[in-house]
């Protein structure tokens, strides 16, 4: 008996140090993880201004959502610069990838370049990219002037505007993607190649039937962390078209609104949230899958 | 929390990976890892080979080594230079004090002094915080030690956007202690520390740690954290040194969460005080380019030390599949 109670004791006590060690840690994840979860949910079903106490409103938020032409608006744009910036981020990185593996000179300030623009901060990129677009002295209206080229407004007309977000988003963001392939490509087993060569497969069916098999995983792993990440998009349009842009107004950018600036309605801003958290999460756990099983 | 982070390491296998060679064989020398093209057929292409390097070289250069030049070099022009309709490659007005007014005007020294105490705080506290984790639920394994490693994982698959606006409530009005962290440094401290990624890569790296290490240890009358500083902690130097290194670098470049967390000018990041003084102040654009160079060197820098780690790290993570 004496020694059973010991035992229990020597075991409660390894745990209160564990968790003792776990405690800072997980409060953490309770106040900024756990918690805003659980009442992100309960608030997109109140009307709360955090004046008058909050009630419960049921499916009105969602209903007022529904109504907001601009919600529509916001989800068209939100689609369509993440489709913009598949084709160039998604697909231009790979090209881009297998061009350097082929490189036998300079590897090393290849991958330095193509990375520089991801350590910016990504307002700096953005800001200095607005100086860029400026349509009357900008460098990049001098320069299509200087080869005679028709000048374009960039952010400032509603037909270039979206094309300049994904392009300025592109050039900061596809150093991780490019170098994700380029270890990827480094993994193949040059056997392969020479098994095909052999064969005597073409430079272009190798790509087709070695390369892109052997990169399927990379890539699927990408095209999901790319979805996620630009579905979230929010610092292009916010820096360089503004917050009430219809032609550029993006799901995060109207939660924004909703909840700081235009509306002040958490509850409304909630709810939108909740919105892209359904989307967002599809796509999230497909990844948690492929990544965790592969492991 | 980086809300605003470019798309994470893919989990899979982030364990400090064994960082690729600096530099591939050169051709000729001995033999080269087969890719696509054998090295026999690019010698005996040799001008198509070079060719396409040099073009490569100078499409990478103008595209990613131009735009940073301009930014530094336009912020030494004068504003009347700068306001060419013809601009001048290489600026032909001398004025590097621009970067001096515009760490004092601007007050950019401000905004740099607070990113780097955000930064260097949030790198302790997120590192000493999530050590503890995946320490407790690697070696000492208490109950529901699954659960909640299990809790701490599905977090990754929370989208930061969508808990933007409840997480700001929690920090206007946290929990139980119901104090207002607005414009303080725990705003951006403490969701820093929620990071599972770092929690994740941690516990794998210490599950790889031989138990009887400690075990030697415990009998030699180690406490537990005393074999976590001096066993575990040495062992993973590598380990902390990436998690560390991306820790800082996405509170650097975090700018949604600051935005809505540090609303005073007073205690904002440079990356928020900058986009605001675009759109409010009446600084030159020579003088705004000089802030802009300013927010970037240290990254800049960062990255140049650490390439190997950082490129190593980010690679780590498509080394399987």
């Amino acid at each position: 008996m004496a020694v059973l109670t010991a035992r229990v004791r020597r075991k409660i006590q390894d745990n209160l140090l564990a968790y003792a060690f776990m405690a800072a840690g997980l409060l953490c994840f309770a106040f900024f993880s756990w918690y805003p979860l659980v009442r992100g949910v309960i608030l997109s079903f109140q009307q709360n201004n955090f004046v008058a106490p909050p009630y419960w409103v049921g499916l009105d938020n969602y209903r007022a959502l529904f109504d907001d032409p601009l919600f529509y608006t916001a989800w068209r744009n939100t689609l369509l610069f993440t489709g913009l910036a598949l084709v160039l981020g998604f697909v231009l990185p790979f090209f881009i990838a297998v061009l350097l593996n082929e490189f036998r000179h300079f590897s090393g300030f290849f991958r330095v370049l193509v990375y520089l623009p991801v350590m910016l901060p990504p307002i700096v990129a953005v800001l200095l990219w607005r100086y860029f677009y400026d349509p009357g002295n900008g460098l990049f209206n001098s320069v299509l002037r200087g080869v005679g080229l028709p000048e374009s407004q960039w952010t400032q007309s509603s037909g270039t505007a979206m094309i300049s977000l994904v392009l300025v988003s592109t050039w900061a963001n596809l150093g991780g993607a490019t170098l994700m392939y380029l270890a990827a490509l480094q993994g193949i087993q040059g056997e392969l190649y020479e098994a095909a060569e052999l064969d005597g497969a073409s430079v272009w069916q190798r790509l087709r039937h070695v390369t892109l098999p052997q990169m399927r995983f990379i890539m699927l792993v990408l095209l999901l962390l790319q979805i996620i990440a630009t579905m979230q998009v929010f610092i292009e349009p916010f820096a360089l078209t503004g917050t009430s842009n219809p032609d550029t107004i993006t799901v995060l950018v109207l939660v924004y609104r909703y909840a700081f600036t235009v509306n002040q309605d958490f509850g409304l801003a909630a709810a939108m949230s909740m919105l892209l958290f359904v989307v967002l999460g599809a796509f999230s756990a497909l990844y948690l899958r492929l990544t965790r099983t592969a492991d | 929390m980086t809300l605003t982070a470019p798309p994470q390491t893919p989990i899979s296998g982030a364990t400090p990976a064994p960082v690729p060679p600096r530099r591939r064989p050169r051709a000729g020398a001995g033999p080269a890892t087969r890719t696509l093209i054998s090295t026999v057929d690019l010698r005996r292409h040799r001008g198509l080979y070079f060719t396409v390097l040099g073009l490569t070289i100078a499409v990478f250069v103008l595209v990613f080594l131009v735009p940073l030049y301009w930014m530094f070099a336009s912020a030494v022009k004068s504003p009347a230079e700068y306001a060419l309709s013809t601009p001048t490659f290489i600026p032909h007005s001398w004025h590097p004090e621009n970067y001096a007014t515009a760490w004092s005007s601007m007050r950019i020294a401000r905004y740099f002094l607070n990113t780097v105490l955000y930064a260097v705080g949030g790198w302790l506290i997120a590192l000493i915080f999530d050590v503890g984790v995946a320490y407790a639920l690697s070696k000492l394994k208490p109950v529901l030690g699954k659960i909640l490693l299990g809790a701490v994982l599905a977090s990754l698959m929370l989208p930061a956007s969508a808990l933007l606006v409840p997480a700001y409530l929690t920090v206007v009005d946290v929990p139980l202690v119901h104090v207002n962290l607005l414009n303080t440094p725990w705003a951006l401290w403490l969701p820093a520390a929620a990071n599972a990624f770092n929690v994740y890569v941690l516990k794998r790296f210490f599950d790889q740690i031989p138990d009887d290490l400690l075990d030697a240890a415990s009998i030699d009358g180690a406490g537990k954290l005393r074999q976590l500083w001096s066993i575990i902690l040495p062992l993973s130097r590598p380990v902390l040194g990436v998690v560390s290194i991306f820790i800082i670098i996405a509170l650097w470049k975090d700018f949604l969460w600051p935005l809505l967390v540090l609303p005073e000018p007073e205690a904002q990041t440079l990356s928020v005080a900058l986009s605001r003084l675009a759109n409010t102040s009446q600084v030159p654009p020579t003088e705004f380019m000089a802030g802009l160079a300013i927010a970037s060197v240290p990254m800049i820098v960062v990255f140049l030390i650490f390439q190997r780690s950082i490129i190593g790290g980010l690679s780590a993570g498509s080394m399987k599949g």
